[in-house]
């Protein structure tokens, strides 16, 4: 089966990113980007499927600008087939961006489609159900186990009270959660094999899509500072703080 | 103005996190509804009805509806959302536990809007504050969408008391089953203490537990102080405890009245998730740990003395 892998070009997510004086964003100028982490356990997945007989190829997507061809790289070094690049130099919502996917799949028409659970840049946590919802598939979230069953997906899910198994019909769409697998690292000899895999690039225009957004951020603020708190010498003064200062307790 | 309030329900009780849903309904104004979908639910709409502010309960009660499968239950809220052709809400609200984050963009994508994820504040009808990098930065949103589709983060807001409302119940007929999807089986976590995101105190380990047999430390203190027990993730990756006890970006938001952080260094995506409790706790051998940057009392010593004297003190 074919599988489609959407990933998103992040922030690293070691960065502590400071929101800009005039407050319109954060500031990325000069700053270490990188595959989304939970972009990067969904192309672990679909490797896995594929080294298990289960895939036959794996077509990495985003949609970003030019520079995110540098992470469609980094997922074909680590053994996707080929990729295609919606390019858009405007930041786009979810539900823009599920609607290129959708076009793409469309076109590609996979069996699985496999993205993270959420950006941890937006943190929106909503492109997978939209893709679900716009091409009529059905969706396993949060998934920490994907069983192939014949036609269907068996998704183990990561829900508040523990975990819950649901059986899809394909084709399906999963989004990963941490526990899915531990993604491996691209080695030297496929990061130079990667730069000779195909990389297509289409506009939002060729696709025919609209990217117009009902949503619109009016200001980014820094959080609220907490006030400097204090150290304290022993357990006996935490439990009198905690009691008599901060009556917690 | 009316607000449809999508119900989170567990074992036949309307769950905590509605309250505060409910809640942020209340803020934007107008009449709230609740939707209470699921199979069997006859009791949770009963109570729905008695929360405070509610004005109207819809029940779907249908084989369909079992186990919130977002296939069939994001058409029937797109199906209510819409009926009489046009916009018959002018918001749907859903707490942003897992089957509010399962299920709800889903239903932004059916209606074609733009969604509005964990809100932690209602600036005014059309709009809403967030936070994005791990909570490192908060965004203003405004939404121009006629039905504005939004999840709420339930620490944000302040809980309504859940008697006292007298809300018409009224059943909705329509079953919407995709046949795409079906319930295999689910696996709890039980557990006798508070629930994590509700609870007025937490206790977290992180890796300094060394491994899983210590959190019987934490145990103890938490039973003391009615606590919950969180964990941070490297504590769950390294199998010390269940992944549905991870507090963190991609765990649960928790903001209770104290959280006291064992062993924990405080990693941002850890902070994401607790940042917001109004005392924090730190206990940790090493001085230089960034949790000790948020903690309003920090303690720089070996965990393993400090919590069982900590727990004959308190």
């Amino acid at each position: 089966m074919k599988v489609l892998v959407a990933v998103k070009r992040v922030v690293d997510y070691n960065v502590k990113v400071r929101v800009k004086a005039d407050n319109s964003g954060v500031d990325l100028a000069n700053v270490k980007m990188s595959m989304n982490p939970f972009c990067e356990i969904a192309v672990e997945e679909a490797v896995r499927l594929k080294e298990k007989g289960v895939a036959s190829e794996i077509v990495v997507v985003t949609v970003g600008p030019a520079t995110a061809q540098e992470q469609l790289r980094t997922a074909l070094a680590l053994g996707a087939d080929r990729a295609v690049l919606v390019e858009s130099a405007e930041e786009l919502t979810s539900l823009a961006v599920a609607k290129l996917l959708k076009a793409v799949v469309d076109k590609e028409q996979p069996q699985l489609v496999i993205l993270g659970k959420q950006a941890i840049d937006s943190d929106n946590n909503q492109t997978g159900q939209m893709l679900a919802a716009l091409s009529g598939y059905a969706q396993g979230t949060f998934a920490s186990k994907v069983e192939i069953a014949g036609d269907k997906v068996n998704v183990t899910r990561e829900v508040d009270g523990g975990l819950q198994t649901v059986s899809l019909n394909l084709p399906a769409i999963v989004t990963t959660d941490l526990r899915l697998n531990e993604p491996r690292y691209a080695s030297l000899p496929n990061i130079m094999k990667a730069k000779k895999k195909p990389l297509e690039t289409v506009t939002p225009d060729a696709l025919g899509v609209s990217t117009a957004s009902t949503n619109k951020t009016l200001k980014v603020e820094a959080p609220a500072a907490r006030s400097a708190g204090i150290k304290v010498k022993s357990v006996a003064e935490l439990v009198e703080k905690l009691k008599n200062e901060a009556k917690v307790i | 103005m009316t607000i449809l309030v999508i119900a989170e329900h567990e074992n036949g009780a309307v769950a905590p996190a509605t309250l505060n849903t409910v809640a942020a309904a209340a803020k934007i104004g107008g009449d709230v509804h609740v939707l209470v979908a699921g199979a069997g639910v006859g009791g949770v709409a009963e109570a729905a009805a008695k929360i405070a502010g509610v004005a109207k309960v819809l029940v779907a009660d249908n084989a369909a509806y079992a186990h919130q499968l977002p296939e069939n239950v994001a058409p029937l809220i797109a199906a209510l959302a819409q009926e009489a052709g046009g916009a018959a809400y002018s918001h749907i609200l859903a707490p942003a536990t897992s089957n509010g984050k399962n299920i709800l963009p889903r239903v932004a994508a059916q209606l074609d809007v733009d969604q509005i994820s964990e809100i932690i504040s209602v600036e005014s009808a059309d709009t809403f504050k967030r936070p994005i990098y791990a909570g490192n930065a908060i965004a203003t949103v405004q939404s121009t969408a006629a039905i504005k589709v939004i999840t709420v983060r339930a620490t944000g807001f302040d809980a309504v008391a859940a008697e006292g409302g007298s809300a018409a119940i009224e059943a909705v007929a329509a079953a919407h089953d995709a046949g795409k999807s079906s319930f295999v089986g689910e696996e709890l976590a039980k557990s006798d203490r508070p629930e994590l995101t509700a609870a007025k105190i937490v206790v977290s380990g992180g890796r300094g537990m060394q491994n899983g047999d210590n959190f019987k430390h934490l145990y103890a203190l938490a039973d003391k102080l009615g606590a919950a027990v969180g964990a941070s993730r490297a504590a769950v990756d390294a199998g010390f405890v269940p992944n549905d006890m991870q507090v963190g970006q991609t765990g649960k938001i928790v903001a209770p009245q104290l959280y006291i952080a064992v062993g924990i260094s405080g990693a941002i995506q850890h902070l994401a998730g607790m940042k917001d409790s109004k005392v924090i706790v730190a206990i940790n051998k090493d001085e230089e740990a960034p949790i000790f940057q948020v903690a309003d009392y920090g303690l720089v010593a070996d965990l393993f003395e400090a919590i069982p004297e900590l727990e004959k003190l308190v």
